[in-house]
């Protein structure tokens, strides 16, 4: 069903009491997309990620995803219509092992594919094996991102938002993960919505890519055009980089 | 080598010497004027003062040699501990336990429940009651409210410094329907829980957006506002007067423990007349809520909700993202944590037969809250051992009456619990500093169980 529309953001006006955080943010991602949002710190992709969750909720505009408008939905119920967010800082549980942290992510109520899906997970990230009883808290960067996405897998997702996974990592392991976004692409048909400021790995990555800038959409494209774009090489690429 | 040894440990004792002197001083600068002072009232009524050099000189002493003795000995020793610990390695994944280690929750449950017995057979019935009564019981109440607590602080990490307004509700709730409607003890424990979860949705509501500190202060309100309520609703609850003659527990409706009542329980056993029998029939009471406390969180830890109230003090923002509806997570924390402070508390009112609002100071709280964190919030084994400690050694100053030929005959121990509490609690955080118990059960596994040592509870970053 690959080309269906699976998320749709139109218009949508995010607030932090009186400061406006997004001005009318349009983005689409369809089904079996990598589709990444670049942009400098600040310019409010990890607000645009957490409007989808809907904490904080969109003021105007709204969230539309597969089909059902989500914008007023609490945080939890929209999670449950399996859009699973490996949050900016990981997020993970600390004081809990691996194992425990994966659990958290799946569906609590029925842990029927627990074994089935860690298993999964476990190929994916092997170092998450090794670690399965050790406490989230005592795992490395590297490690804290690969717990946070497998945690997000947990939930069998059909949609899976990264917020700037590469953050604090070295080369070698982000491009790691990054193949490990790729294999979940293409062998699963996973869809994913990547946020990141390492604008050269997440364009390459991507099938399509929006640039934000103080709130707003200014570029979008397919990953190739915009990494050959003058502008986004100039602001992103070259020297650009924070 | 040899020398160098020597020198070191020459050298220490230089120190500890210096240190000791210097604590002699310091302690004799803070307590000239508090207890080589004191001030009295004469027969005419004029208030004149007296030294007492000898206490003073005690005081001294005691914490010139105390530190003095630290220095030396007690520091060197525990720093070796370490030292020796660190050689043989980070990861104490220890699969040779000791056969008391193995067993120790059996054991600790075999003695519980032959201790009256033991008591009766070693001291007979009216000796019993004071190990009954003064320990076993007031020690199993402290156990069974830190328990509760221990859901809404330990697991759910929201803290609660009004816990005992709960305690509280689950008190007159039993005196009072005891009292006016004549219900019995058994039809009122559940209810009283009932009354004191529902409570605890009442205050769950209004601070559910509130953490850390902020919660801290809104609930030592709510603790207050309770306590007030009792004092001041006089038509109701005789305010500090407070209701007595509560009703005795009951077994089952069938015997009774009123002298008075044909069916009372000691002559249908060919007991000796003696109030232990009631004593020792309200501590298997006690023990029996206390295991329930124990079965339903450990099985709660298990459940999604037991799972999310653990989440929920890691990572509230995580938890949402994750599905986890975090409004009913906290109501059911607070909700679960009150009702065992009510089953508690109608106990309580039981046991004493008499309720008053001084029982339900914020102290109480705090002394809660202390059993939780010394026994390092969430385990249940490090709390009851907590409990035992402070509880157990409070009550044993009780006993102390060779206190008085050092500190004289007007020296009354208990006047001193909470200091000795105060200072018991700095000595176990600084060695200590996660609770008796510090590592967590996790509670997620693929294969068979690997406990997971207390070095692996350290948080890193990175
Ligand atoms: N919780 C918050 N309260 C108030 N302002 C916020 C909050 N989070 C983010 N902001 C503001 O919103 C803007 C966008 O932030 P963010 O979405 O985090 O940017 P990005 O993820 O692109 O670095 C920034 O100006 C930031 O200061
Ligand atoms: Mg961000």
């Amino acid at each position: 069903m690959a080309g269906e529309n699976l998320l749709k953001v139109q218009g949508v006006e995010t607030y932090y009491g009186n400061i406006r955080a997004l001005s009318g943010v349009d983005v689409e991602v369809n089904k079996g997309e990598i589709v990444s949002l670049i942009g400098a710190n600040g310019a409010g992709k990890s607000t645009l990620m957490m409007t989808i969750c809907g904490s904080p909720q969109a003021k105007t505009g709204q969230v539309i995803f597969d089909g059902e408008d989500i914008t007023r939905l609490p945080t939890h119920l929209i999670a449950r219509k399996r859009i699973a967010q490996s949050p900016e800082g990981r997020r993970i549980f600390p004081r809990m092992t691996v194992l425990e942290n994966l659990q958290m992510g799946a569906n609590l109520d029925n842990l029927k594919y627990f074994k089935e899906d860690v298993e999964k997970i476990f190929v994916l990230f092997p170092r998450l094996k090794e670690r399965q009883s050790q406490r989230g808290g005592t795992l490395s960067g590297g490690e804290q991102q690969m717990l946070s996405i497998g945690r997000a897998l947990m939930a069998r997702p059909k949609l899976l938002l990264l917020d700037e996974p590469s953050l604090g990592l070295a080369p070698l392991i982000v491009k790691g993960i990054f193949e490990a976004i790729k294999k979940l692409n293409q062998e699963e048909g996973l869809t994913v919505f990547l946020v990141e400021q390492n604008a050269f790995a997440a364009l390459k990555l991507s099938d399509r890519a929006y640039v934000m800038v103080n709130g707003r959409v200014t570029m979008s494209g397919s990953g190739k055009e915009l990494l050959a774009n003058p502008e986004v090489r100039a602001a992103y690429l070259e020297g650009g980089r924070h | 080598m040899t020398t160098q040894a020597e020198n070191t440990s020459s050298g220490l004792m230089a120190k500890a010497v210096k240190e000791g002197i210097f604590a002699g001083f310091i302690a004799f600068g803070m307590f000239l004027l508090y207890v080589g002072i004191e001030t009295y009232q004469n027969i005419d009524n004029q208030l004149v003062w007296r030294t007492r050099w000898g206490l003073l000189a005690v005081f001294v002493v005691v914490a010139a040699i105390g530190r003095f003795l630290t220095v030396a000995f007690f520091k060197p020793m525990v720093d070796r501990r370490k030292l020796a610990k660190a050689k043989t390695g980070v990861l104490e994944i220890s699969s040779e336990k000791s056969f008391f280690h193995k067993h120790f929750l059996k054991i600790a449950l075999i003695a519980l429940l032959l201790y009256p017995i033991g008591s009766v057979m070693l001291f007979g019935p009216q000796g019993s009651l004071k190990y009954v009564d003064n320990f076993g019981i007031q020690i199993l109440i402290y156990v069974m409210l830190a328990w509760g607590l221990n859901i809404v602080v330990g697991l759910a990490g929201l803290l609660d410094l009004g816990y005992v307004a709960f305690y509280a509700v689950g008190a007159y709730s039993y005196a009072l329907l005891s009292a006016n409607f004549g219900l019995s003890f058994w039809v009122l424990l559940p209810l009283a829980g009932i009354l004191a979860g529902f409570w605890g949705v009442i205050l769950g509501f209004p601070v559910l957006r509130l953490r850390g500190d902020y919660l801290a202060i809104v609930t030592l309100a709510f603790g207050e506002i309770i306590r007030l309520i009792l004092i001041n609703w006089t038509d109701v609850t005789r305010g500090t007067f407070g209701i007595s003659g509560i009703a005795k527990a009951s077994v089952f409706g069938i015997w009774s423990f009123d002298v008075s009542s044909p069916n009372y329980f000691p002559k249908a056993m060919g007991l000796a007349t003696s109030s232990a029998w009631y004593k020792i029939f309200l501590f298997y009471i006690i023990l029996a809520l206390c295991l329930i406390t124990a079965y339903v969180t450990i099985r709660l830890r298990r459940m999604p909700i037991g799972r999310a109230w653990e989440a929920l003090r890691e990572d509230e923002i995580a938890c949402r993202s994750l599905g986890i509806n975090t409004v009913a997570t906290k109501l059911t924390a607070f909700a679960t944590g009150a009702m065992f402070g009510g089953f508690a508390g109608s106990f309580f009112a039981t046991r004493q037969g008499f309720v008053s609002p001084e029982s339900f100071v914020f102290l109480e709280s705090a002394v809660i809250l202390a059993i939780v964190v010394l026994g390092g919030m969430g385990s249940l084994t490090g709390i009851a051992i907590a409990a035992v400690v402070m509880v157990g050694g409070t009550e044993l100053l009780r006993e102390m009456e060779f206190l008085k030929l050092i500190f004289g005959p007007d020296f009354t121990p208990e006047l001193y619990r909470m200091l000795l509490f105060g200072l018991a609690m700095i000595i176990v955080m600084l060695f200590k500093p996660r609770g008796f118990v510090g590592s967590r059960e996790p509670t997620a596994f693929l294969k068979e169980r690997k406990a997971v040592s207390g070095s692996f509870t350290k948080e890193g970053h990175g």
